[in-house]
């Protein structure tokens, strides 16, 4: 019986020893979990974030860089706080918030660092350095945000922030992580792949504390950070400045151009915000107070903001009708009254005079020309071809669609075509005298500030534009992106453009009230175009270039509730032609008409 | 010079050596492989390190494992009593004047050795235990005998849980395998493995599960069979005590065991529910052993016990070490090590001719069983986390040097098994 005993006793050894071997077999053998976790254990993935890309002007002016700021990282496992208050105080914030971001930190690891205060200035760093002595677990890395040294010109840069969860979906290029910055609006956003650069990744492995200990498979999984492009803006950043100025207190838009290359001088939307102010941790708390500021500060008019052209359009019509072989320069016509009101103190114009004295009755008789050619028998369908002729015609002018420029959210405005009408009037019967409004710039037709300025720019060119851009050189690249590089060129024959250059010279010459764009050694070309609101003010606009031979700058400018475009548009473009040519202006008073003058309503 | 004759003379046990000597090497190569820092590049044999010191225990233990072979074969058994009065004392002393060393008062300090007495109380207790059973007129189902055996493996128990040191308190139940083998009721035993399988089952299903089941037992034996007022009464007796021992389990966790040591049980019921909590231990050790795979990373090539993912790791984790390492088969093989060192124990207690060295013999197993089956079970989640070491391979001098004892003087007794009839 003993000996029998002394089998059991044995057998069970064995038993127990066969046992270990097989649980061992699963979890050494036949389970991959384990072998993961501990590669997740002692793996940390270091990112390396490279400088993200700088932008200087035309004039190599830095105008974007970037800051150094500090995070506060936790590893929670580390932590020993015998006055959690008073290290709150220190902080800033309150002991809720502190338990919150505690209780973030643990959840994600006890002994991996995660953020816990974001993004301290150099200031803050040089004292909070001293203070985490005594605070073991809490420790500091660098980082850089945006800075922008002169304050302007936000909605063109727009500005950088985390990556939503949204836009993370959407990214099909399986680049970005969560947590990471990404440009969110204007020039940020759309050069964002040059300017962001390639993050470098380095696998280390840890010991529980978080320690370094040599690197991950002898590093070959890391990569190496590239940094971000710097970008050369077509900007000048001292005429961006002076407009910015001469817009304050205003509502609108300026946008100037130098035509012979669509690079865009000065990019200015009224009001606007201190881009620095969409930086590091005030983020949040500006970008409420401006996203829900009643004069829309983030609203990027230059691009967005939809207007009627206004009598800017009669140049467009004089072009389009020349080449259509309606009229010529010397066709004279009644202003005539009967059809359409008009402000001219003139009887019978010819076309410049027509341009130059912006007459009404004039151009709707050209209007009704073009679009009643007497192709078709029937009324109804000869002004459906005629509408489409000449829609295409002021198409290639860059209206009616977006002209393509490299910010985001650019409006195309509306240049009605036939569709259109059978929609509006539910049915095939409508004729000139339904829809004659739009020949002098009013009823349907919408433009956005920056296809005015284009227009300046293409009828100093004389029939030709360049997309307008902003950024004239990427990293060693020194051309814009290819489809800045290339002209385009209006269906009217640049033969006709010289009856609308010498119009819009006589314009500034003799014109009522346009003496404000004047200036004495140079001659400027311009062309008001008041659009007209039904209770408010109008909204003065006024579109020029100059020099009138060889351009050098063309432009457009909106104000809002600004009255007659010969008031503050006139003024405030031939302040900014002035200060572009000569680098600075002799007409202080001027300046002052605008700077004091009550736009803002 | 007529000792060494009698060494030579005898038949020591080389295959028991021969285990013994590789599982200790193994271990200090393993307890290097625990300190080694890729950047600091160690000396094995640096005295300021594990590994190093556990050369000295080694130099230490061959020397006092030289003095049992030196000395009287027969000395052990007549000086049983002695030596387990010896160790009462000196586990008595170290409630008085001990050291607190990770929340066990169970250290000596002397100088810059530390010294723990309740490792040298297993082979004390195992002598004592022989001595006792050994006596010829000894009858194990009489309850007058079990006084002094439960009084002689208590006393040692009893000041070690004082010590605060549960876990070295367990070794002692060990004692049940050497009763067993020597005529305890495989009732008992039974009884005993079935309470402790009742105990464990309500920890993993609940008090409720397991009452039904009592219950729908008892009616399905009442209405089965033949029916009488005696088996009725003894069925419902039995099924009161058993429930009684289930409703008991929550009182036990909550009231008797301390919070560590409930925390403890938790996370052998459950060690995902918290695993950066009282699940750490056990979750990282089974990551460590786990990502060895078949093979293992390789000798010093280990991270997770390397870079202190794992608790412990030279003491009561160091298996972790060979998993991580050297994979399934290195763990394979020390497993294998260790069975063949049971099993060779119980075939040298087997072929004793005195019963003092038989009973001997089976506490040596019982006792290294014990710490086998327990330390390598919590390592992979098989056991509840009891901090006791692996022998000879846990770094530790107390320990080293008192299971060299306890299995030198087993061989220095079968050395001499032949000249028993003799004398």
């Amino acid at each position: 019986m003993k000996d029998n005993r002394s089998h059991i006793i044995q057998i069970t050894f064995i038993l127990i020893g066969a046992v270990f071997i097989v649980k061992l077999f699963f979890i050494q053998v036949l389970d991959e979990n384990y072998r993961l976790a501990a590669e997740n254990n002692v793996m940390q993935r270091l990112i390396e974030y490279p400088y993200r890309g700088m932008i200087y002007d035309r004039n190599k002016e830095l105008i974007v860089y970037n800051k150094p700021v500090y995070d506060l990282m936790v590893v929670p496992r580390e932590v020993v706080l015998e006055d959690t208050l008073s290290f709150c105080g220190h902080l800033n914030i309150p002991r809720s918030e502190f338990d919150d971001k505690m209780d973030k930190a643990k959840s994600y690891s006890w002994y991996k660092p995660s953020v816990f205060l974001k993004q301290f200035s150099n200031e803050d760093f040089a004292s909070m350095q001293d203070l985490l002595i005594d605070y073991p677990g809490f420790y500091i890395i660098p980082r850089t945000v945006r800075a922008y040294p002169y304050h302007g010109m936000a909605n063109a840069f727009g500005y950088i922030g985390e990556i939503s969860k949204n836009q993370l979906e959407r990214d099909t290029s399986r680049y970005y992580r969560q947590g990471d910055y990404i440009g969110i609006s204007g020039l940020e956003s759309r050069y964002e792949v040059p300017l962001r650069g390639k993050r470098g990744v380095k696998y280390r492995m840890v010991n529980v504390r978080g320690l370094e200990k040599g690197s991950f498979k002898e590093g070959r999984l890391d990569t190496i950070p590239q940094i971000g492009e710097n970008l050369v803006s077509t900007i000048d950043i001292n005429l961006q400045e002076y407009g910015e100025t001469l817009m304050k207190g205003k509502v609108g838009s300026v946008i100037a151009i130098e035509p012979s290359s669509g690079e865009i001088l000065s990019f200015i939307s009224a009001p606007s915000y201190d881009p620095n102010l969409l930086t590091g941790r005030s983020y949040s708390e500006y970008f409420k107070s401006l996203s829900t500021d009643s004069l829309k500060p983030l609203y990027n008019r230059p691009l967005m903001a939809m207007y009627r052209p206004g009598s800017i359009f009669k140049v467009v019509q004089a072009l389009v009708a020349l080449q259509e072989g309606v009229i010529t320069e010397n066709t004279r016509l009644h202003c005539n009254r009967a059809i359409i009101a008009c402000h001219g103190l003139h009887s019978y114009e010819d076309l410049q005079g027509a341009i130059t004295n912006s007459c009404n009755p004039y151009f709707v008789q050209v209007s009704r020309r073009m679009l009643n050619q007497g192709v078709s028998e029937d009324t109804y369908e000869d002004t459906r071809i005629g509408l489409e002729k000449w829609r295409a015609h002021v198409a290639s002018f860059g209206l009616g669609a977006p002209l393509g420029i490299d910010l985001p959210n650019e409006k195309g405005g509306m240049i009605p075509n036939v569709p259109y009408y059978d929609n509006a009037y539910q049915s095939k019967n409508w004729k000139f005298s339904n829809i004659q409004s739009i020949s002098i710039g009013e009823g349907e037709n919408l433009v956005v500030p920056l296809q005015m300025a284009n227009f300046a720019a293409i009828v100093a060119n004389r029939g030709y534009y360049y997309k307008p851009h902003l950024i004239k050189a990427i990293g060693d690249q020194q051309e814009p992106l290819p489809e800045y590089r290339e002209k385009h060129y209006t269906t009217v024959d640049p033969r006709y453009f010289d009856v609308a250059v010498e119009a819009m010279a006589e314009v500034v010459r003799s014109g009522t009230g346009q003496f404000r764009a004047k200036l004495n050694d140079i001659e400027v070309c311009g062309k008001t175009g008041t659009v007209q609101n039904k209770d408010r003010p109008d909204h003065s606009v006024f579109i020029a270039f100059a020099p009138k031979d060889d351009p050098k700058i063309a432009l457009s400018v909106y104000v809002e509730h600004g009255g007659q475009g010969a008031r503050a548009g006139a003024a405030i473009a031939g302040l900014m032609i002035e200060k572009y040519l000569k680098g600075c202006t002799d007409r202080s008073h001027m300046e002052e008409y605008v700077l004091n003058g009550e736009f803002l309503y | 010079m007529k000792r060494t004759d009698d060494i030579k003379a005898s038949k020591l046990d080389w295959l028991t050596i021969l285990v013994v000597i590789a599982l200790a090497f193994a271990g200090w190569l393993n307890i290097y492989a625990v300190i080694y820092d890729t950047q600091l590049d160690q000396n094995i044999f640096d005295l300021s390190s594990n590994s190093g010191k556990q050369i000295l225990w080694f130099g230490i233990s061959l020397m006092v494992v030289t003095l049992i072979l030196l000395m009287d074969f027969r000395f052990f058994d007549s000086f049983a009593y002695p030596i387990y009065g010896t160790i009462v004392i000196l586990l008595i002393s170290v409630l008085l004047f001990g050291t607190v060393v990770s929340g066990s008062k169970s250290w000596f300090e002397l100088g810059f050795v530390r010294f723990q007495p309740s490792e040298f109380a297993k082979f004390a207790t195992a002598l004592a235990v022989a001595k006792l059973l050994s006596k010829p007129q000894i009858k194990l189902d009489k309850i007058k005998t079990w006084v002094p055996i439960i009084i002689v493996v208590s006393i040692p128990a009893i000041l070690i849980i004082l010590q605060g040191d549960t876990g070295s308190a367990l070794v002692f139940s060990a004692f049940v395998i050497v009763f067993y083998r020597e005529g305890l009721s495989p009732l008992l035993v039974f009884v005993g493995i079935m309470a402790v399988s009742l105990f464990v089952l309500t920890l993993l299903l609940g008090q409720l599960y397991i009452i039904l089941a009592i219950v729908v037992a008892a009616v399905i034996l009442i209405i089965t069979g033949k029916r009488s007022a005696k088996k009725v009464r003894t069925v419902l007796l039995s099924a009161a005590v058993t429930a009684g021992v289930v409703i008991s389990v929550d009182y036990v966790v909550n009231n008797v065991l301390q919070s560590h040591q409930q925390n403890r049980v938790k996370a052998f019921i459950n060690p995902e529910a918290d695993p950066l909590g009282y699940g750490y231990n056990v979750t990282q050790s089974k990551i460590a052993i786990g990502s060895g795979g078949f093979f293992g990373k390789g000798f010093l090539e280990g991270t997770q016990t390397k870079f202190d993912f794992v608790p412990e790791q030279s003491t009561d984790f160091i298996f972790c070490t060979i998993g991580e390492e050297h994979g399934w088969i290195g763990s394979f093989i020390l497993i294998l090590l260790f069975v063949t060192l049971l099993l060779r124990i119980i075939f040298i207690a087997e072929r004793q001719k005195s019963s003092f060295s038989r009973i001997y013999g089976y506490g040596v197993a019982s006792i290294l069983f014990f710490h086998f089956a327990v330390n390598i079970g919590m390592t992979i989640g098989l056991f509840p986390v009891i901090g006791i070491p692996l022998p000879f391979f846990s770094y530790g001098g107390s320990s080293l040097l008192a299971f060299s004892i306890l299995i030198f003087i087993l061989l220095k007794m079968d050395a001499h098994r032949m000249q028993v009839l003799v004398h």
